[in-house]
């Protein structure tokens, strides 16, 4: 099964970079903005990488790719790829710090801790909630939800 | 409020109400007398309150059928001389006499009512057909706009219109219409927002030989009535049926519209029906919408307008306002309720409501 | 010190509880006003560059921004207000015409707000637009003052002449000449592709029709101006209707100036000038001087289009209104569009967008008026312009006698604008006048045309209830049905301008 994607408009990305505000506070115990900035706890890491050249810029993350290299490469099982909605996952806890995954994704956009020695942050489309922070709060539709025709899902 | 006021007041503002309208025609023309349009209107008298009711019928003067005839009200005596000095001018009066009437106690504020049969002077008389009537029109526009104290309300040829403040019964003894025989009769009762006093804002309304009874309230008025002055025509009256009186003479007879036609100006269908007729009604009928956008009548209403070859029931284009037909030999029967028809025709072979928009037209076969 | 600083017309109030220092408002703000200290790691507001657009508070994810007018007042004074020493304040520093944009915002007498509507009670029924059928549909262009047909059978007929060539609108309210150029293209997107979905048109101004735009192009009436930028036969032939553009509300008798640095090479393209030169409309079309000459231009346009497309000229509404739209009529026009003196303008000189030319309201009254008078108004659609800002507007205008308005201010601001009225500096944050490729790219057409197409339909809605609120179920007739306005605090004179009854009187 083909997975959900987000995709990039990069003539409509403005540069604000709140995908990866929203991306940040979704990713956060308390899911509050301001508690996640201000608090004092860890802030979670974004998700998405912000590329930006003179007056174009994009917003970019996990493609989850149909045959992702990092699900391939993976020694410990612990980037896997969901049954049911095709996802590229990672479990955390058998995550053992190798990062081939970092090593082979074509687009990078895989981060990594290196406190834990871990794969901290990588996109998982807020599976935990309905829909991807990013995308609905992008002020601007320049990353937009596609199903697995390539059409828009709104919110 | 004196009479004086009273009669501003009803010139000079538009006074919505409710109505009772009906009509009788006998389509081979064979004339018959009024009395059933009388019965046929008291019978709705809960849909006026006693302000005002009519009569037009067509056919009563076949004596004088080739000459214009004028009925007009006066205020005083005085009105009456100045008019006819005006009248003497441009025609030849054949017969000049008082309305005929029987005396009823219960109405008010009488106006001295005289009927007029006329020829255009022979200077005059060379024109057409068509600007006769234009001349005449055009005289009636000047004594009613002009003469104070003066109005004609009835200005056909071998057709009249009678008509004042008070219940059907009452103004149809008064002007003995059921002495009279004719082979169309409209009737129309009224019941008016406000108290009015004068005579000459009862119904029907005509003008040449157009007679119009309505029963409703044009929300369109204010572009109708601009639409029609851009025309030559002015509404000295400032009532709905004034004004579609005036557009039934500017369609039909200026424009040489017929009058599917011209129900279809006033009531015209919705786009959603334009729409999916095949293309070349389409055309026309969207060619109809846009030339005559400011004709259309908006708002409840239902009407019975004739002249002296035609009868037309017309309602507004999504029916506010009842309207009822029938038919039994010769005759066709329109009212605003059936039992206005029952009560004169007992056994009709065919009783329908008319569509919204769909005009009865009434055509008269002389043998 | 006889040297004055920069004006601060705006306070930035930063909630420090709030703002989580993601930098979004250093990010977005083409004035540069905000920075972000690394040293201190502050985030720091330069007010006096402040033009109050509001970008940066809507961007704001915790609302910590709060755009605050600058309280500091000069001594209170009637006659010398704050805005009137600042302007000689800035003149004596520049020494050059003070620019602006965007439409008057004196306090003139707004009509619109002294004209109340009917209502049906009663004595005849009022409309459910949600139970029976409600119709807008309006058409633009010359019509005949009688059908002429053929009876072929009964119940059966021919148009002998036909009348196709009108612009049809599905709503009476249409976008006004914004070209590409005062506007950036995607905002022209906006606009053509909204016009295209809802039924109605859009206008080019004097700008040429972009190529990615001509998809859009039988939904567009083109605009010829004084520059005669971008026409050809295939600009006139590609439209739906031509429109000559002889003045424009806000700045009544005033060219156009679109500087060099804004010409780029598409605008170049589109305009058919070279790039980077500046694009100078003159004041007055060079080639009419007078109505007959008018006439000339008219008719050589509809020889070009074989008088296929309505041909009409728009005006700023001025004293002469009325005498100027009869002759534009009688000069073939097929329709007449005003623009009154709340009209917007990408840039225009201060004193004449506040100074110069007559409200719409009174405008398009004694106009329909005067054309009625002389029995012509059949010959050409009215379309009326300038600050429409509500549905209610738009059916008061009708009533007063307007076919179609247009609408340009409130389309903008649908499209993110906030009046700031700097569209001169071409540095738009809502990436509408501006053609800054890192600002343009702000106005994503798809939502533009999307929340365009939302108001035209929140404003039919409106539109349908007040008409069936009236027991009126066809905007005809409405259209110059002055019955169903009343003036309230109103002069005589102004009564009799506008055509209306005092509210109290009856019918």
């Amino acid at each position: 099964m083909k997975p959900k994607r987000i995709i990039i408009k990069e003539e409509y990305c403005i540069g604000c970079r709140l995908c990866e505000v929203y991306c940040i506070t979704q990713h956060s115990p308390s899911r509050n903005i301001i508690k996640t900035y201000k608090g004092k706890g860890p802030k979670p890491v974004s998700g998405i990488y912000f590329e930006e050249k003179g007056s174009t810029s994009f917003a970019i993350q996990c493609r989850h790719c149909d045959e992702a290299p990092c699900v391939e490469n993976c020694l410990t099982g612990a980037m896997y790829k969901d049954k049911k909605t095709g996802m590229v996952l990672h479990n955390k806890k058998r995550c053992i710090g190798c990062w081939m995954c970092v090593m082979v994704c074509p687009v990078g956009v895989i981060k990594i801790d290196y406190k834990e020695k871990k794969i901290v942050s990588k996109c998982d489309l807020c599976i935990d909630s309905e829909f991807p922070a990013c995308v609905e709060h992008c002020p601007n539709e320049a990353i937009e939800l596609v199903n697995e025709e390539g059409k828009k899902i709104e919110k | 409020m004196e009479y004086q006021q009273l009669k501003f007041f009803e010139k000079n503002n538009r006074i919505p109400g409710g109505c009772g309208v009906a009509g009788i025609v006998n389509v081979k023309g064979n004339l018959f007398s009024g009395e059933n349009i009388i019965t046929s209107i008291c019978t709705m008298n809960e849909r006026g309150n006693g302000l005002g009711a009519g009569y037009a019928g067509y056919g009563i003067y076949p004596e004088f059928k080739d000459n214009w005839c004028f009925h007009i009200m006066y205020d005083d005596i005085r009105a009456k001389e100045i008019v006819e000095d005006f009248l003497e001018d441009g025609f030849d009066i054949v017969n000049e006499e008082p309305i005929p009437v029987h005396r009823v106690k219960t109405l008010q504020y009488i106006p001295l009512l005289y009927r007029y049969f006329i020829d255009i002077k022979r200077d005059k008389n060379s024109q057409e057909l068509y600007d006769q009537q234009e001349y005449i029109l055009s005289t009636i526009m000047k004594i009613n706009k002009n003469f104070d104290g003066a109005y004609v309300f009835s200005s056909g040829k071998n057709m009249g219109i009678f008509k004042g403040v008070g219940e059907p019964e009452e103004i149809g003894d008064f002007y003995r219409i059921s002495d009279y025989k004719g082979y169309i009769w409209t009737a129309h009762n009224r019941f008016p927002t406000n108290t009015v006093g004068w005579w000459g804002g009862a119904h029907p309304f005509g003008i040449l030989d157009w007679s119009v009874v309505h029963n409703g309230e044009i929300s369109s008025y204010g572009i109708n009535r601009r639409y029609l002055e851009n025309a030559g025509y002015y509404c000295t009256l400032f009532t709905d049926t004034e004004v579609i009186t005036y557009l039934f003479d500017l369609l039909y007879r200026r424009h040489q519209l017929d009058f599917n036609i011209i129900g279809n100006i006033l009531s015209s269908p919705f786009w959603e029906m334009i729409d999916r007729e095949e293309k070349e009604k389409m055309e026309f009928l969207k060619a109809l919408r846009i030339i005559y956008a400011p004709a259309l009548l908006n708002g409840p209403f239902a009407i019975i307008v004739a002249n002296s070859d035609t009868v037309i029931g017309l309602n507004d284009r999504i029916k506010l306002r009842p309207l009822v037909s029938a038919e039994r030999g010769d005759f066709v029967y329109l009212a605003s309720e059936e039992s206005a028809i029952r009560c004169v025709c007992k056994l009709p072979e065919n009783v329908w409501m008319p569509e919204a928009g769909e005009p009865v037209v009434v055509q008269i076969k002389r043998v | 010190m006889a040297k004055a600083k920069n004006i601060t017309e705006f306070i930035i109030e930063r909630d420090e509880r709030r703002c989580i220092k993601c930098q979004a408002c250093v990010r977005v703000c083409a004035s540069d006003v905000h920075s972000y200290d690394d040293e201190s790691q502050e985030l720091l507001s330069d007010n006096s560059r402040c033009v109050g657009c509001h970008f940066c508070e809507d961007i704001c994810p915790t609302g910590a921004l709060t755009i605050k007018r600058n309280p500091s007042a000069t001594k209170d004074n009637a006659h010398w207000t704050r805005d009137y020493i600042y302007r000689i304040v800035k003149q004596s520093t520049t020494g050059g015409i003070l620019l602006t944009g965007m439409g008057n915002d004196k306090q003139y007498k707004n009509y619109f707000e002294h004209m109340v509507l009917n209502a049906a009670q009663v004595t005849n029924p009022s409309i459910d637009p949600l139970r029976e059928p409600m119709e807008l549909r309006t058409f633009i262009g010359r019509r005949p003052d009688r059908i002429r047909y053929e009876k072929i059978k009964e119940n059966k007929y021919i148009l002998k002449e036909s009348i196709s060539n009108l612009l049809h609108l599905e709503i009476p309210v249409m976008f006004s000449a914004m070209s590409f150029g005062s506007i950036s293209l995607n905002a022209c997107k906006s606009l053509a592709k909204a016009a295209f979905l809802s039924g109605t048109y859009w206008n080019t101004g004097e700008g040429g029709m972009h190529r990615n735009l001509y998809p859009y192009a039988e939904r567009a009436i083109v605009q010829i101006a004084s520059g005669r930028f971008g026409v050809n036969t295939e600009y006139l032939e590609r439209a739906a209707a031509v429109e000559i553009k002889i003045g424009q509300g806000a700045k009544p008798g005033i060219g156009g100036h679109l500087p060099g640095e804004k010409v780029s090479e598409e605008i170049s393209l589109t305009r058919m000038i070279p790039e980077g030169t500046d694009a100078i409309s003159p004041a007055p079309h060079h080639d009419i001087y007078s109505i007959e000459d008018l006439r000339q231009l008219i008719f050589a346009i509809k020889e070009v289009t074989s008088y296929k497309k309505p041909v009409g000229v728009k005006i700023a509404a001025v004293h002469n209104v009325a005498p100027i739209a009869s002759g534009i009529v009688r000069a073939g026009a097929d329709f007449v569009t005003i623009d009154g003196i709340r009209g917007g303008t990408g840039a225009a000189p201060l004193v004449i967008r506040d100074n110069v030319g007559i409200p719409i309201e009174l405008a398009v009254a004694v106009v329909d008026q005067r054309l009625r008078d002389e029995g012509i108004r059949n010959q050409a659609s009215i379309i009326a312009a300038g600050g429409f800002k509500t549905s209610a507007d738009i059916v008061k205008a009708i009533a007063l006698g307007a076919d179609v308005v247009y609408i340009g201010s409130a389309a903008l601001i649908a499209l993110g604008c906030h009046l700031c009225q700097k569209c001169y500096t071409g540095k738009c944050n809502w990436g509408i006048a501006t053609q800054d490729s890192y600002l343009t790219k702000r106005l994503n057409p798809d939502i533009g045309a999307e929340r365009l197409c939302n108001l035209l339909k929140a404003w039919a809605l409106e539109i349908k209830e007040m008409l069936g609120g009236m027991g009126i179920n066809a905007i005809e007739s409405l259209r110059g049905n002055r019955e169903q306005l009343r003036g309230i605090d109103l002069t005589e004179t102004e009564l009799k301008l506008l055509g209306i009854k005092y509210a109290g009187e009856a019918w």
